[in-house]
């Protein structure tokens, strides 16, 4: 009885510490963890969250027929909420038929190309990013489960050599910011570690929501780098790549962030 | 197509005291500005929000330039009969908008 | 609050509000509270405006006015008025309140070009003004937009 009682008891012990052990162990922290009380409340309240204005529009586009063939979204789809939980925990990925990776707004674009037969969106365009919007929010607060295979396996590794090597004027690599100086301040504001943890963002320094594109690219600027033209693959092959860091963290799009 | 988001409770008890709060997609371009070609972007605000509980106007507000982009406004209202509570956004533009509520008041 | 310090408050509540010093836009700031005020001076108190001390990105900034009142038919807030000092214009917001609301709460989000103080009137049902003020400190985010 004493046996079976210190038994359960070590039991509980070890449970506890293990418990313990493995909310300590991820140190990772989302952007959003590094935003002021006011930022944290306006994303958690999704009628402050302005970027549930898009995720609306895209739900509105969702349902909306498009192209020659006149078909929406819901059409094939369903219901978003059902057909959609969980995709973008797993791209950028490579869809059926497909030979590369594609982010979640190139895979909108093949749907509308070939289902749709409707013309592509251009980057950074509004409906564009609605409906990625609305698609992502779909797997709010699911872990990210990138996917894994020789193939995207390979452009992962591309841009792991991305991330860290160095470029631009400043001479600086992802990874120098990023892994080595972030939590640190830069210009009065926390370096963050760069997971991609709520895409696309309403960043308040845009006014308006935005691809993690467009983000890669304001750093491109930042560290006086060109940025590569918007539909160049190294963009694909370094949100795989932070997609892979970010493993397991929680979606939150819409994300609010300065 | 409006874009707006409304949080208002469905049922209040006679008497309280609630809150309102709402958003709606619009750019609020200061006119100050320039735009890529140099020139400056002309202005483009919501100039007016109101709030009416069944018909009578409870909160209104003048915007200005300063209001940031995707306009958030809340308030409070005395719940003191069921009716429609009807939000209107009017600007710049010609730009008119409008949302309608019921709150049920037991 | 003492007696002294009650005084100095006043005092310094006159002087700053109706004779701004130097700066255009400080005197386009009094001059906009002075369109609102007429005659009248502005009495420090009951007006609380909450912003964040240290904000992340003065493109939106979140800002609200609460003012002490019963918000009773004989005793309300009539209105709600919000200037800043820095930007291009002194006005940011005038609200019309009434005893309907219950409580004289007003939240929205604000464009903050710069580090600045902003000032919260408040006139109640009595004809009296009623100031309230927070300073705002603007950082200047990192990595942005490449310019046009």
């Amino acid at each position: 009885m004493t046996a079976r009682l210190l038994a359960f008891g070590l039991a509980l012990v070890f449970a506890a510490s293990y418990a313990a052990a493995q909310a300590g162990a991820d140190k990772r922290r989302s952007g959003y963890q590094d935003m002021g009380e006011a930022l944290q409340k306006m994303q958690d309240d999704d009628t402050a969250n302005p970027g549930m204005l898009f995720v609306q529009l895209g739900g509105q586009l969702w349902a909306k027929p498009a192209g020659a063939e006149n078909k929406s979204c819901a059409d094939c789809h369903g219901v978003a909420a059902d057909s959609m939980k969980g995709v973008a925990t797993r791209y950028p990925a490579i869809p059926q038929g497909a030979d590369r990776p594609v982010d979640l707004e190139g895979r909108i674009n093949m749907c509308r190309t070939e289902n749709q037969k409707a013309e592509r969106l251009p980057p950074e365009n509004r409906d564009l990013l609605s409906l990625e919007a609305y698609v992502a929010h779909q797997s709010r607060g699911m872990p990210i489960a990138p996917p894994y295979g020789p193939v995207v396996d390979a452009f992962r590794a591309q841009g792991e050599g991305i991330y860290r090597r160095r470029q631009g004027q400043l001479n600086l690599s992802c990874a120098i910011c990023h892994d080595d100086n972030a939590g640190k301040k830069l210009a009065g504001i926390v370096i963050p570690e760069a997971h991609p943890t709520g895409y696309p963002i309403y960043r308040l320094e845009w006014q308006a929501l935005g691809s993690l594109k467009r983000r890669l690219r304001n750093c491109l600027v930042g560290i006086r780098a060109e940025a590569w033209s918007l539909d160049a693959p190294e963009y694909v092959a370094l949100e795989l790549y932070l997609m892979e860091r970010a493993k397991g963290m929680k979606l939150e799009t819409p994300a609010v962030r300065p | 197509m409006s874009n707006i988001l409304v949080n208002a409770p469905k049922t209040a008890r006679r008497g309280e005291v609630v809150e309102i709060k709402a958003l709606i997609l619009h750019p609020m371009e200061t006119g100050f500005r320039p735009g890529p070609n140099g020139r400056i972007i002309p202005r483009n605000i919501i100039e007016r929000f109101t709030a009416t509980w069944n018909g009578a106007e409870i909160f209104a507000m003048e915007m200005s330039p300063a209001i940031a982009a995707n306009p958030f406004v809340s308030f409070f209202a005395q719940a003191r009969e069921s009716g429609t509570v009807v939000l209107r956004w009017t600007g710049d533009e010609g730009f008119a908008a409008e949302e309608r509520v019921a709150i049920a008041v037991e | 609050m003492d007696r002294r310090r009650f005084l100095t408050g006043t005092t310094a509540a006159v002087l700053v509000l109706p004779l701004a010093p130097a700066s255009a836009t400080q005197e386009a700031m009094a001059e906009a509270i002075r369109k609102v005020v007429g005659t009248a001076t502005p009495t420090e108190g009951r007006v609380k405006l909450d912003v964040p001390p240290l904000v992340e990105n003065g493109s939106t900034v979140p800002l609200t006015v609460t003012v002490e009142s019963p918000m009773s038919e004989a005793d309300h807030v009539k209105a709600i008025h919000v200037f800043n000092e820095k930007n291009p214009q002194p006005n940011v917001f005038s609200a019309r309140l009434g005893p309907r609301n219950g409580k004289a709460v007003v939240g929205t989000r604000v464009k903050l070009g710069d580090s600045q103080r902003i000032i919260a009137i408040a006139e109640t049902s009595d004809g009296r003004f009623w100031s309230g003020g927070a300073d705002v400190i603007v950082t200047l985010a990192a990595c942005l937009e490449e310019s046009p």
